[in-house]
């Protein structure tokens, strides 16, 4: 197996601005240094220069929103070239929604105005005496106060207020809303309108370290390593991506996947009790009728060719929502759609649009507020707690729960307005036994669009992921939905262990340099996604060096995990998959077992080289990885991790 | 991919419709004359009004040129095609040009200050010549990615819109004279 260390460094890397920003908040200096070649081959961009950094630098065991964290921005060599959906970035910090390694990517214009203000990582320490906004001018950086003019202000308004106040329509600004300012853990950040870094709470890390928002423009120009063989790689891609591999993202958009999943009976109706749903079955809820009825714009971000951003408008006649457009892709047709039991379109845009411009996470957010329609229905919240009914189909209360939930007002915020783990605990101590229960997240992070009953390989797909319930960290659903291994059984837990660390690693390595895993499928192999990294920045990595690479960075992420409090218990799907099992539909009666679940996770450990009891990588991995600086850190610091 | 006629006065045209406002066009543009990715020296500027207006403008060949007119330097002119040609000997960045353009699609490149607009690719690099085309060719045309910029004149224009309008007035038109 080819090592790292063997890949050659070119004298000079291009792509990479390989500059890095220190900004300490509490003094407000700013420091620029440079990133070594080494450091760029090693760690590739936006993930990987995360998981390095916050083991390095980030002390084991802080508050997530004390001064003491850190708060990373990071993008890759790509942005501002035509490679499709190139400008991406990255936010990183010990997420306060899971105590661990949390991370986000959003894409909008800002990946590209950082690199063309020529910023490759910015780190943010301490807090601001005071709310300010940080502006990255090409070489001028520096922090206003806005306590007066932004502070108390929705992301969109932020947005355009600072858009306004450069006099320059394409500043790329990442703001908090008031959900951020309020340190909600399920706070969003929110760039370029429709576009968030919503999970793992980074709008609230923002908000801790009283940063309204950050803008970015820049003149400088990317040199990419081979301009003539890139250009012509660039023009293919770009073709392809407008082919069949992306055709789902572009035509009806990730929605098309209501209608199969739902069919396969993984897709979450009310609060996953199901995952069927009969507003499915007879068509009014479906990614054809979305598309029909409501979606008038497609959008893209800078430098993509795909454009999945599928908006749409409710009429100017409607009664409640006038005119209001919002920014919908399948997750949150899931979240405040069938998740909520409510199959009302404007109800689901209204509560989006919420939710982007105060900013939460909108996949967490709707939820949080089916958690509470479960609960309501099981009579552990009632009319009285609320003030208003909430039974699942809720429409008009249900955009007052998620209001009241993301502004912190009234019951709703008080007890979910930090997300379902939070709101398990809270109603515990209150005295509703077993409330947690109804909480639909893994380590702390709410589930995206699946309903895990009848899908054994993504249980552990989505229980292993660093940052907790996610399905892009693998994507290892697609192991279930295409029946590669049998979806209801525990056969074969090493063969489907490695198929999930190898979706992983390269995974991480999309994540690291940032580009769409819409795009994942446009590359003919892993070699021509190797290829088109040397051609930028002419570092020479090769299909099984990133792989190598996409490897090391997912254990040493898991490592800060470790090093946080982790033990295997975290790696762990709901209660209610072993529990509850659907009414009807293909799963029906069918729960996971958990001896047939520990013995695939244990086979996923086996494929990872990482001990199969203990869940903790080895000695043996770690030096194969490169990972030697990590041997001898694995213990959990005291007073780490709390739930 | 259209067809450059002689002549004929043709430009940009971006189809709001078609347009996603992904800006590959400013990129490109900027790539394959400079050899280096910086959208700010781009000939075709993307223009978005939120929440979902996107188009991107280039040079529109304008008859009687404000561009010229303006310029004190006389460093602007037309080719036989109708594009703006700038004379970067006598351009002296001082941007007149830009003021004077009704449609805000001359800018002044970064490193010169020398006006930068639309030539249809006359100026892009060799080595970014396509050798499966052979010649020189608008290489936004060439990248958009949903082909919603094409080469125009205002007759062609004129006689889309024309065709356009008889099929919303007669309907299936194929159909027209059977039914009697």
């Amino acid at each position: 197996m080819s090592k790292s260390k063997e890949i050659s460094i070119p004298e000079q890397v291009k792509g990479y601005s390989q500059v890095r920003l220190d900004v300490d908040l509490t003094t407000g200096k700013v420091e620029k240094t440079t990133l070594s070649e080494k450091f760029c081959r090693d760690w590739i961009g936006g993930y990987g220069f995360a998981a390095k950094i916050l083991w390095d630098e980030l002390k084991p065991g802080v508050d997530p929103l004390s001064p003491d964290n850190i708060f990373l921005f990071a993008i890759g060599p790509f942005p501002t070239t035509i490679l499709p959906t190139s400008s991406k970035y990255g936010v990183f910090a010990k997420s306060p929604l899971t105590g661990m390694f949390g991370m986000s990517i959003s894409s909008g214009s800002v990946g590209a105005q950082a690199r063309r203000a020529g910023v490759n990582l910015i780190v943010f320490r301490g807090k601001s005496p005071e709310p300010v906004y940080m502006v990255v001018d090409d070489n001028d950086y520096y922090l206003v106060p806005c306590e007066k003019t932004l502070w108390g202000k929705g992301c969109w308004e932020t947005e355009e207020l600072l858009r306004e106040e450069f006099q320059d329509q394409r500043l790329a600004v990442m703001a908090i809303g008031p959900a951020g300012e309020r340190m909600s853990k399920m706070a969003c950040i929110t760039n370029d309108r429709n576009r968030q870094a919503g999970r793992t709470g980074m709008g609230a890390v923002m908000g801790s370290k009283n940063l309204k928002a950050i803008c970015f423009r820049g003149t400088k120009s990317t040199k990419v390593a081979q301009p003539t063989e890139f250009y012509k790689m660039a023009k293919k891609l770009i073709k392809v991506a407008n082919g069949p591999a992306t055709a789902k993202y572009r035509d009806l958009g990730t929605p098309a996947g209501i209608t199969s999943y739902n069919k396969l009976g993984m897709f979450p109706v009310r609060n996953h009790q199901e995952g069927t749903w009969e507003e499915i079955d007879n068509g009014a809820f479906t990614g054809d009728t979305l598309n029909i009825d409501w979606v008038v714009k497609k959008v893209a971000c800078t430098d993509c060719s795909i454009a999945c951003d599928h908006i749409t408008q409710v009429p100017k006649t409607h009664p409640d929502y006038p005119n209001l457009f919002a920014s919908i892709d399948v997750e949150i047709c899931y979240s405040f759609g069938s998740a909520c039991g409510n199959p009302d379109w404007p109800t689901v845009f209204k509560c989006v649009a919420l939710c982007d411009d105060l900013g939460i996470d909108a996949i967490s957010g709707g939820v949080t507020a089916a958690m509470c329609m479960e609960c309501f229905e099981k009579g552990l919240v009632t009319e009285k707690d609320l003030g208003y009914k909430l039974p699942f189909g809720s429409t008009k209360n249900l955009v007052r729960f998620t209001e009241e939930m993301i502004l912190g007002q009234g019951f709703a915020g008080e007890v979910f307005g930090d997300g379902t783990r939070q709101a398990g605990i809270r109603l515990e101590e209150m005295g509703q036994k077993n409330a947690g229960f109804y909480g639909m997240h893994i380590k702390g992070l709410e589930l995206p669009a699946f309903d895990l009953h009848g899908m054994s390989s993504f249980a552990v797909g989505e229980s292993v992921s660093i940052r907790g319930a996610c399905h892009l960290r693998n994507g290892a659903y697609g192991l279930d939905a295409k029946g590669t291994y049998d979806r209801f059984g525990y056969d074969k837990p090493l063969e489907r262990g490695k198929a999930i660390k190898n979706l992983e690693d390269i995974y991480a390595i999309i994540d690291s340099y940032i580009v769409c895993k819409f795009t994942r499928g446009i590359y003919e192999n892993d070699a021509e996604m190797a290829k088109v990294y040397e051609l930028v920045t002419g570092i020479p990595h090769t299909e099984e060096s990133i792989n190598l690479r996409g490897d090391a960075i997912v254990t040493l992420s898991k490592c800060f995990n470790i090093r946080e409090g982790w033990t295997r218990a975290d790696d762990h799907p709901p209660e209610k998959f072993f529990k509850e099992a659907h009414t009807k539909g293909p799963a029906k009666g069918v729960t996971l077992k958990e001896d047939g679940y520990q013995k695939l996770l244990s086979g996923y450990y086996e494929a990872r080289g990482w001990d199969t009891e203990t869940g903790i990588p080895t000695d043996e991995t770690l030096k194969k990885l490169s990972l030697d600086f990590v041997i001898g850190k694995l213990k959990p610091v005291s007073g780490g991790r709390k739930k | 991919m259209s067809v450059k006629r002689k002549r004929v006065h043709q430009f940009i045209v971006v189809d709001p419709e078609l347009c996603t406002g992904c800006e590959t066009c400013e990129s490109v543009c900027s790539f394959v004359h400079d050899g280096e990715f910086n959208p700010i020296n781009t000939r075709i500027h993307r223009v978005r009004i939120e929440p979902i207006f996107n188009i991107a403008l280039a040079c529109q060949k304008c008859e009687d040129a404000p561009c010229i007119r303006s310029c004190p330097e006389k460093a602007l002119d037309k080719d036989e095609d109708g594009s703006i040609i700038v004379d970067s000997d006598k351009c002296n960045g001082c941007g007149f040009c830009v003021r004077a353009c009704d449609f805000g699609v001359i800018t002044l490149h970064l490193d010169n200050q020398i006006a930068l607009v639309c030539d249809l690719c006359e100026g892009m690099r060799e080595e970014f010549i396509d050798p499966g085309v052979g010649k020189r060719e608008p290489q936004c045309i060439a990248v958009c990615p949903k082909e919603a910029i094409s080469l125009k004149s205002v007759e062609q224009i004129g006689e889309e819109t024309r065709i356009q309008a008889v099929k919303r007035l007669f309907g299936d038109v194929t159909e027209f004279g059977l039914k009697k």
